[in-house]
């Protein structure tokens, strides 16, 4: 009973991380069609930017928990839009128009020069950081086994949420948002009406980038070690998340997440954590086969 | 009320001078040289793959003509080059809007949505990036009650207020043809083009097209560039017709001038018919 409860607070703070990742996937998923497989490798920069941020900030002496995380956050975030709009700039603003094929590879591309510029210059090795946020709630014990809710669990998963909420606002009652979704259902005639198409995309890819930041610093504070190469599988697996949610829809995109992240910890608990990955692609697979439109998607009619 | 357009009545709102639009080996318009004046309908007629809808896709930026030039004379904003404008600015800065054949809305939207869209720049101006609506700003507030009153009186104007909620995607053709006129309106266009509205549209739905061209034209000033088969919308409402056929202009004036006009029936009906017209 207490590992039951336990592996249900892993799995939901693990969860939720994926779902703030998955958050970003659907939403330049949902703009522009077109899967954009260096997110994850953006998520893996701000890893690093906030090791970074919070080394120097011990360094100076900074000690204040809440002032070194929001600062974190604050430069993460920056970089980090920065990054997610010179790669919408530079790797498929000019292949739009070609075929969908196209900026698709190019996303690999993109994802692989991350990985390797990162590799060149932060170096392969592991980097670690000393626990920010220590310590939690001992909820209660039984048999022996004590269960745990650390502080950084309440604080991942309330992010999560907060952020769900409000973008979800931003996407469905706010000028930007209406924009958005139009340049989602027909770019040529949104353009045709006076918006800028371009810039609406641009600013979904730095939305979407700040959003992998958030989870980025999240990481960085829960596991405290982080290195090059994190961003390729939490990329696959918040874009499992997404799809699993249904692509497009921002609340399925987070409980897409909150699904994998259970699997991934009740499979690594009960059954092999070896094989924990078995699951959740598994579970990809079935609902690619049954739901292909995902849990809260939008099926897609096509009118004869 | 909506902004108040600006009567360009009477003026010279679009200049096209010499277009020649090609594609590879096909020519599909003809050094056009057309006077579009502001407040008045202007039809454009032409048997099928006359080159009438090419037209209108160099007017809004989809294809950059092989020669010549397409010139909105802006009242505010000066002569502007459509042709060199990202599509974009075509809207925004030229006022120049047009409609679909196949109706293009966006479907997933509620017909209201639709037409705020259409508005978003005064919107986002005021909005700063959606931060100023995030905190109830006074001016985003004052923006976006314009912005729906605007949507309301093409709404009610164009009867589709009961159904503003509903998602567009879902109503009847002739509904979805209403409703991309009543958001094309509510950009504020000094000149809307219209590539076939009558299309798919029952006799009813027809004669009531018809009102609503004059009504635009005279009461609110819009110049009207009309693409249309249907010769009852096209004889009613024209003030200057002109006709295309295989890219090249045959004829062009009034109504009248046009039903008259013999390279125009030998074009619709073909040289022989129009010999035996003549014989006859």
């Amino acid at each position: 009973m207490g590992q039951l409860i336990q592996q249900l607070i892993n799995g939901l703070t693990l969860g939720a991380v994926y779902g703030l990742i998955a958050l970003g996937y659907t939403m330049v998923y949902g703009i522009i069609g077109m899967i954009n497989f260096a997110h994850g490798d953006i998520y893996m920069v701000s890893a690093i930017i906030a090791v970074t941020v919070l080394t120097l900030l011990g360094s100076l002496g900074i000690a204040a928990i809440p002032l070194s995380l929001l600062i974190t956050l604050a430069v993460a975030i920056f970089f980090t839009a920065v990054y997610g709009w010179a790669v919408e700039r530079v790797a498929y603003r000019p292949l739009r128009g070609s075929t969908r094929l196209a900026p698709l590879i190019s996303a690999i591309g993109m994802s692989i020069f991350l990985q390797n510029m990162v590799q060149l210059t932060q170096g392969a090795r592991v980097k670690p950081i000393a626990a920010l946020l220590p310590g939690g709630f001992e909820l209660f014990t039984q048999n022996g086994f004590t269960v745990h809710l650390a502080y950084t669990q309440i604080l991942i998963v309330i992010t999560t949420v907060l952020l769900l909420c409000v973008f979800s606002y931003l996407i469905t009652r706010t000028s930007f948002g209406r924009q958005q979704r139009a340049c989602e259902q027909d770019r040529t005639m949104t353009s045709l009406l006076g918006i800028n198409v371009d810039r609406t995309i641009s600013l979904t890819f730095v939305l979407g980038a700040a959003l992998a930041a958030v989870a980025g610093v999240m990481v960085t504070v829960y596991y405290g070690v982080v290195d090059f190469s994190i961003g390729f599988v939490a990329g696959i697996k918040a874009f499992t998340a997404a799809v699993l949610g249904g692509v497009g829809s921002l609340p399925g995109a987070v409980l897409g997440g909150l699904i994998i992240g259970l699997i991934e910890s009740f499979w690594g608990a009960y059954l092999s954590p070896a094989y924990s990955d078995l699951g959740t692609f598994g579970i990809l697979i079935l609902v690619l086969m049954f739901r292909p439109s995902g849990l809260l998607g939008r099926p897609e009619v096509e009118k004869v | 009320m909506s902004a108040p357009t600006m009567n360009t009545a009477g003026q010279t709102l679009l200049e096209v001078d010499s277009l020649t639009m090609r594609f590879g080996g096909l020519t599909a318009i003809n050094n056009l040289s057309l006077n579009v004046p502001g407040g008045k309908i202007t039809s454009i007629i032409g048997p099928n793959g006359a080159g009438k809808t090419t037209f209108f896709n160099c007017l809004t930026g989809f294809y950059k003509p092989t020669t010549g030039s397409v010139r909105m004379h802006h009242p505010e904003h000066g002569p502007l080059a459509l042709e060199q404008m990202p599509s974009y600015h075509v809207a925004r800065k030229a006022g120049v809007v047009r409609t679909f054949q196949n109706i293009r809305l966006f479907p997933n939207m509620t017909v209201l949505e639709n037409l705020i869209v259409a508005q978003h720049n005064a919107l986002q101006h005021a909005s700063r990036f959606s931060l100023a609506g995030l905190f109830g700003r006074a001016g985003y507030k004052q923006a976006r009650e314009a912005a729906l009153t605007k949507a309301e009186m093409w709404l009610t104007r164009l009867k589709l207020l009961d159904i503003a909620d509903l998602a567009a995607g879902n109503l009847s053709y002739g509904t979805q043809r209403r409703i991309e006129i009543a958001r094309a309106l509510c950009v504020d266009p000094l000149l809307l083009c219209l590539d076939e509205p009558a299309a798919g549209l029952n006799p009813r739905e027809s004669a009531e097209l018809n009102e609503l061209l004059l009504y635009l034209s005279r009461e609110h000033h819009k110049g009207i560039l009309l693409i249309e088969h249907d010769m009852n919308v096209v004889m009613r409402v024209s003030d200057h017709i002109c006709v295309l056929n295989f890219g090249n202009k045959i004829a062009e004036g009034t109504p009248e001038q046009i039903q008259n006009d013999p390279n125009v029936i030998k074009a619709y009906l073909g040289e022989d018919e129009a010999d035996e017209k003549e014989a006859a």
